[in-house]
């Protein structure tokens, strides 16, 4: 019964006024819809298709995204420009499935879909919330800023032949004998 | 019509008031709360959010009023008016300052004791009328609960009626401006009353009939509309009168310096024990079910009766 009573005093009381004190403690919170609140930029929130330096489309269509997500909210199909390059025909995101994993951008190769901070994605009809390429692409080359593929890709396309890409070699030619 | 002890007006006053302060708790519990962890809370209908309550009641009252299909309509209907009734009756003898009050009764701490033994007929047959396990598991706790922690309130009380030789709540206050507050000598009734009290009402961290993370909410998991409302309502009101009974018997009610009106000291010295339940609720986590009993039985009955013997002993060596 003393240990009871020791207890109550050490720990409850204690308790007490640790919860107490908080009453001058200013509020953590801000009042969002007047004052926005500090969104860091790693968080993940709504998901953008961002082009490479020269205004191009990122995305290749490889549908690593598709088949990363968890909760399978990415469709897309891939289609092929005169020059070779791949695109996709359409790209949709039903954002009323997303979940704000990152997974997708974690799995795309070439840097194309990221994830931004922006989180305010409310929508009367639900239909409104499924996003598609016009939607989604941006203008900009979003998180990384150098990076095009098709110039570190072996990949030919228009304009740029096999071996014209940076750090790669020309191609060896295996059928001639000269060193 | 005069403003006297029993009068239409006192009692309409008095009516009122407890109603819309048991209303406007709900506002200050949850902007209570808030500060304590270190949010904001409802601070935006109308000024630092006091019209919270107002949005509150439109909403509860526009709600659907459902009684399910399975329920026995009868005791479904009647188990919330009952906890709202009794504990109305219960401030009918609560004397809130000289003048205010609607009854004197000689009785008066027995007849709180009375209504507050008929409140567990309330969660009682909201949890069996409702036909659902999780109501029928609250009612069965919070019998058990209220039965076992009124034990403990009635003795704990005793002390205080035994010093002031009276049941009469008024007289017992008058017998404070004498005597001082009993909560120096009857400190030990006072925690035990406190505790019992805080069971009584089920608030949390006794809130086990209504454990929201165990059992849904408990008794009145089928409610829906203004019959919870009236649940709702009603543990605030319970709360209320915890506190004013707290300052009644331990506090010297109305008794204060005479720089403030009486009535200005009963409600403050209330509202600060209103804001401790807050604050109990904000900091204390909720007990097991089998702790809470076992605390009850084994520690603070013994306690209590102790308390009771000792007083008594003293009572009768120094008379």
């Amino acid at each position: 019964m003393l240990t009871l009573i020791k207890d109550t005093l050490t720990s409850q009381v204690v308790t007490l006024w640790r919860v107490f004190s908080h009453l001058w403690v200013k509020a953590d919170t801000v009042q969002y819809p007047d004052e926005q609140p500090y969104m860091f930029p790693r968080w993940r929130g709504r998901i953008i298709l961002s082009r490479d330096p020269d205004g191009e489309e990122r995305c290749v269509a490889c549908n690593l995204c598709a088949v990363a997500c968890p909760v399978d909210c990415i469709a897309l199909q891939k289609t092929e420009d005169e020059e070779g390059r791949w695109y996709p025909e359409f790209f949709r995101i039903n954002f009323s499935r997303c979940i704000m994993c990152g997974f997708c951008e974690e799995a795309c190769p070439t840097n194309a879909i990221q994830l931004t901070p922006d989180f305010e994605m409310a929508e009367y009809k639900r239909q409104d919330m499924v996003w598609e390429k016009e939607d989604l692409l941006i203008d900009g080359t979003g998180k990384y800023h150098d990076y095009n593929f098709y110039r570190v890709a072996g990949k030919k396309i228009g304009g740029k032949d096999k071996g014209e890409a940076i750090n790669e070699a020309v191609p060896v030619n295996v059928r001639s004998l000269l060193p | 019509m005069t403003f006297e002890v029993g009068s239409g007006l006192s009692i309409g006053v008095i009516l009122a008031t407890v109603i819309l302060v048991a209303a406007m708790l709900i506002w200050v519990e949850r902007r209570l709360l808030s500060f304590w962890q270190e949010r904001l809370g409802p601070n935006r209908v109308g000024p630092f959010g006091l019209l919270q309550v107002v949005a509150d009641m439109i909403k509860i009252f526009t709600k659907e009023d459902w009684v399910p299909p399975f329920a026995d309509k009868f005791s479904f209907v009647l188990a919330p008016a009952i906890i709202m009734t009794v504990i109305l009756m219960s401030f009918s003898v609560v004397p809130f300052a000289p003048g205010v009050g609607v009854v004197d009764s000689n009785i008066g701490v027995l007849f709180v004791l009375a209504m507050a033994s008929l409140g567990a007929y309330s969660v009682m047959l909201a949890g069996l009328s409702s036909d659902n396990k999780y109501a029928l598991l609250g009612a069965l706790r919070a019998a058990a609960q209220m039965i076992s922690y009124e034990v403990f309130m009635g003795i704990s009380i005793l002390g205080v009626v035994a010093l002031s030789g009276t049941f009469n709540l008024r007289e017992i206050v008058l017998a404070q401006e004498e005597n001082g507050w009993y909560v120096i000598p009857q400190f030990i009734g006072f925690v035990i009353f406190l505790i019992a009290g805080v069971a009584e009402s089920h608030r949390l961290p006794f809130d086990i009939p209504e454990a929201e993370q165990e059992i849904c909410a408990g008794y009145h998991t089928e409610y829906s509309g203004m019959k919870f409302g009236m649940f709702f309502v009603g543990e605030y009101l319970g709360l209320v009168l915890i506190a004013s009974l707290i300052t009644v018997l331990f506090f010297g009610g109305w008794l204060g310096p005479a720089f403030l009106p009486p009535i200005v000291w009963f409600s403050l010295k209330a509202f600060a024990f209103i804001a401790f339940f807050i604050l109990l609720r904000a900091a204390i986590p909720r007990p097991r079910y089998d702790q809470l009993m076992s605390y009850g039985w084994l520690f603070l009955l013994p306690v209590s009766l102790l308390n009771l013997l000792i007083t008594g002993a003293i009572i009768l060596s120094t008379s």
